[in-house]
């Protein structure tokens, strides 16, 4: 498909401002000499060109979406038009604290059910992702320790089934990482956990349920562990979906969190985002916290208050679907994700093979081996029949991995769909291993070389070719 | 009202059986049963869909909408066309995740390609990452690309917003890495403490142009002293003013940064916005999250795929360049919109119409008696003025249904003017600030 630039013609172009009505002023030196590359088209280009690159573009609105740990669930339109309301799109973010009483409603009604939904007592909703909110959280454990002069807590420890965000926040904010094993069932190992803490353990990081599909059915005793070794816990909410309204991270023994409600709240992603990613702590962390103005805060993360339009609509999901709808929520995210599970299992190998929470982890090793069929091979393929594939080679303690996450918002039929398509294309794998390489065939493009584009890095167009 | 989940009970009775459970406890006999929540959330009950509308819209109506805005101070009130929301309400745009599956992502991808492309074209750099959460970030995150072993202190220019200082002090605080702020001199950054402060040890100075206060700064000479030091220098740049002012690249500045806020996304209380990052083709490989780069499929058709991933957190983990994962996609889609629609010379228009805005704005406040700060200086959107009695003038404009400047302390307002304001508006806030000052 054509770039935008290559659309362009110069002297097109749509007029959208009035003339100036005050004396012209230009800055006297200092003007700009490059040429200002801009596309030039007439409006009716512009809406084709991007009409036509939605074509091409994947979203929950367009199929099923077991992207295993990204909780693609449905997006209720509600949302979107109460964080189109101009009284929230035309508020600026300075204004005085009388004029934007609503706004202040919006954020500490969400904070309070944040702070209920997860056992918390403070909420803070600056971080604008995930990962901001690990790293927010960090910062809290570290200011915690420093307070009371432990110099010497360092470390944080991450089981080597997490995310990888999770090891880069606690490098971000200046911990030693300390990886420890998972046991045979993907759960944390408690012996090579007591191995690991000391008095040089600043906290653990813990994604529970975690990134195997599983409830860490030790989990008091994890945290206990860490406690007794005057460390503290952080709760990766990354799949909060599975248990909200069921069982909270504030009751397992957790001290800081962070929620993504771009994932569990049924905010939108946008193509890579924007999240949110609130961070929550028990009262002794409270005034570390930052966005609230506190003395002994570790300051701001970001310049305003908050990724405000998705709290709006994490706040009208919340309203929508009530005290009754969360657990229920829960409860048929897990349902539906067994449910696949039990209708693949016959000759989709499961890393593990218990009762899973929302999603679950097949390991295509086997198949590998014996034909030379990738987990990747079979991903592509489910590009041919309409349905994203789930995510692949994650986590990386298990070999070829594809972790499927259903969610609550897909039908009965959807699953069954699904399941027949995954179970075809097992077959055809089997049937005829060679053909699989050369999966997708129907795609926009097909596979692309993406070592070329690594080494030969063209990341913008170039005008003067 | 419910929970978005289509199936029935009767239905999700039937797939509980199917799976030999007798029932939703069955699913959660990992939880420990003293966790097991014992009684519903203490929320409320759920709400139909118009019940919902009318709480939001409560809540909604419960702020002021100001139809006149002369505050910027880092959020600013641009024309956004409507064909911007349009496409950024796209439902696949808005729907979908990061692109992972390139051959079912090329819409999404190209879109990242086109906005990186705008980006580096702004800037006059080579290398621009598809967004990070917000200008401030951005200017965090580029202190974080310069540090070296034997370098590590951060100098902050004390022009720079003090929001963005305080989030490169907090990411410093992470990293136990030293910030010093210079002093500001008659509103811009004092050159000559500067050079007292470029001691082998400093990493990077970022400076803000313009400046917090609006005035620009001189960056040549700025730019000259960081370099014949070692170290490196951040621009944090207001990216309309790149329409005609001299671009980072031009000034020949190591990372350019800034807030995208001002490309067709709405002022929304503060977030989501937008942050940018360009550097240089030297520094490509340390700017932190996702990239999108042009490569071919198999058959040999152009293609778009996320590349450079060796610097990203799910291949590095604890030693990613950083831990961003999910970014301000559908704002840089935005942006790369509303950049489209205006063309060049609705963009430049909107900048020569701000700075000649805010120029009359300047000269009618005078006249109503609100005194310039550092007249001698050259100011682009923004510029501080001082009087006796500034909450006085502001609430005045406040009865009055306008958003005045910011006030800072000391008698000083920071003012702003865009293409939003008409001349109109601009002679009646300087009426009413006349009756206020007696001038």
């Amino acid at each position: 498909m054509k770039l935008v630039f290559e659309r362009s013609m110069p002297g097109r172009g749509t007029r959208y401002l009035p003339d100036l009505d005050v004396p012209v002023h230009l800055p006297d030196a200092a003007a700009r000499q490059a040429a200002l590359n801009l596309p030039e088209l007439p409006e009716t280009e512009t809406d084709r060109h991007y009409t036509a690159l939605a074509g091409q573009t994947y979203g929950v609105n367009n199929g099923f979406y077991p992207l295993g740990s990204c909780t693609m669930k449905y997006n209720p339109q509600i949302n979107e038009e109460m964080a189109a309301l101009p009284g929230f799109t035309q508020i600026h973010p300075l204004q005085d604290p009388e004029t934007v009483k609503g706004c202040l409603e919006v954020m500490e009604t969400l904070e309070k059910f944040l702070c209920e939904i997860t056992g918390m007592d403070a909420v803070t909703l600056q971080p604008a992702a995930g990962a901001h909110g690990e790293f927010t959280g960090l910062l809290l454990i570290k200011a915690y320790h420093r307070e009371r002069g432990d110099m010497a807590r360092t470390k944080i420890i991450v089981p080597d089934s997490a995310h990888g965000t999770n090891p880069a926040s606690a490098s971000m904010a200046g911990f030693d990482v300390v990886s420890i094993p998972s046991d045979g069932n993907g759960c944390v190992d408690l012996e090579a956990l007591k191995a690991a803490v000391g008095p040089d353990t600043a906290g653990l990081m813990l994604t529970n349920p975690n990134t195997v599909g599983l409830f860490d059915p030790n989990i008091l005793e994890i945290t206990r562990i860490v406690h007794e070794a005057g460390g503290l816990c952080y709760y990766d909410g990354a799949n909060l979906n599975a248990v909200m309204g069921i069982a909270r991270p504030g009751d397992m023994g957790f001290d800081v969190i962070h929620v993504n409600l771009h994932k569990t709240f049924s905010t939108p992603h946008g193509g890579g985002g924007p999240g949110s990613g609130p961070g929550g702590c028990k009262a002794f962390l409270a005034k570390y916290l930052p966005g609230k103005g506190v003395e002994g805060s570790i300051g701001d993360v970001r310049s305003f208050s908050s990724n405000f339009l998705v709290a709006v609509k994490a706040l009208t999901y919340i309203l929508s679907i009530g005290r009754e709808g969360i657990p229920a929520a829960a409860e048929n995210a897990v349902l539906n994700a067994n449910y696949m599970k039990e209708k693949l299992k016959d000759i989709f190998p499961m890393a593990f093979d218990k009762v899973c929470m929302h999603e679950f982890v097949i390991s295509m090793e086997k198949m590998k081996e014996e034909t030379g069929v990738s987990a990747l091979d079979l991903a592509k393929a489910m590009l041919d029949h309409g349905i994203h594939p789930p995510t692949m080679y994650f986590p990386l303690i298990v070999h070829e991995a594809l972790m499927v996450e259903p969610t609550e918002t897909e039908t009965k039929e959807t699953l069954d769909e699904a399941v027949s398509i995954f179970r075809e294309i097992c077959e055809e794998a089997l049937a005829n291993p060679q053909s699989m390489h050369e999966k997708p065939l129907h795609t926009a493009v097909r596979r692309p070389d993406e070592v070329l584009a690594a080494r030969n890095p063209v990341i913008r167009y170039d005008f003067e070719a | 009202m419910g929970s978005y989940v289509p199936n029935t009970p009767s239905e999700q009775q039937e797939m509980l059986k199917e799976c030999g459970f007798s029932g939703f406890d069955d699913l959660y006999r990992d939880i420990p049963e003293s966790v097991r929540l014992k009684t519903p959330l203490d929320l409320p009950e759920g709400r139909s869909e118009l019940g919902v509308r009318r709480l939001m819209e409560e809540m909604a109506e419960k702020n002021t909408i100001y139809r006149h805005i002369f505050r910027g101070a880092g959020a600013y009130n641009h024309y956004i066309p409507a064909i911007v929301n349009t496409i950024a309400g796209k439902e696949e745009f808005r729907t979908a995740y990061t692109p992972y599956q390139a051959e079912i992502s090329q819409g999404v991808l190209q879109t990242i390609f086109e906005y990186q492309t705008d980006i580096c074209t702004l800037t006059g750099m080579e290398a621009s990452n598809a967004s990070v959460y917000d200008g401030a970030v951005a200017a965090a995150e580029a202190c974080e690309m310069c540090r070296e072993r034997k370098r590590s202190v951060i100098l902050v220019s004390g022009t720079v917003d003090p929001k963005t200082l305080s989030v490169v002090r907090t990411y410093s605080f992470g990293r136990d890495v030293k910030v010093i702020s210079v002093p500001e001199k008659d509103g811009i950054t004092d050159t000559e403490e500067l050079k007292k402060l470029l001691t082998s040890e400093v990493s990077c100075l970022l400076v803000q142009h313009p400046n917090y206060y609006g005035i620009l700064e001189p960056m040549e000479e700025l730019t000259e002293a960081v370099h014949a030091a070692g170290a490196r220098i951040i621009e944090s740049c207001n990216p309309v003013s790149l329409a005609i002012l001299k671009t980072p690249g031009e000034l020949g500045v190591d990372i350019a940064v800034g807030e995208g806020q001002p490309l067709g996304i709405p002022l929304s209380f503060g977030g989501p916005y937008l942050g940018f990052m360009a550097a240089g083709k030297k520094m490509m490989r340390k700017l932190p999250g996702r990239i999108v780069g042009q490569t071919v499929d198999c058959d040999g058709n152009r293609t778009y795929v996320l590349t450079l991933q060796a610097r990203e957190q799910h291949i590095r983990r604890e030693k990613a360049s950083s831990n961003i994962c999910s970014n301000e996609a559908l704002c840089a889609l935005r942006a790369a919109a509303y950049l489209a629609a205006m063309g060049p010379e609705g963009f430049r228009s909107v900048a020569v119409q701000s700075t000649s805005k805010a120029h009359y704005l300047q000269e009618k406040l005078a006249e109503a008696g609100l005194t310039l700060c550092c007249p001698d200086k050259e100011f682009f959107h923004e510029f501080v003025t001082v009087c006796p009695e500034p909450e006085k003038v502001l609430s005045a404009l406040d009865k009055n249904g306008i958003l005045g400047g910011l006030p800072l302390g000391n008698g000083r307002i920071l003012w702003c003017a865009t293409e939003m304001n008409t001349r109109e508006e601009i002679d009646k806030v300087s009426g009413i600030v006349k009756e206020v000052t007696g001038a």
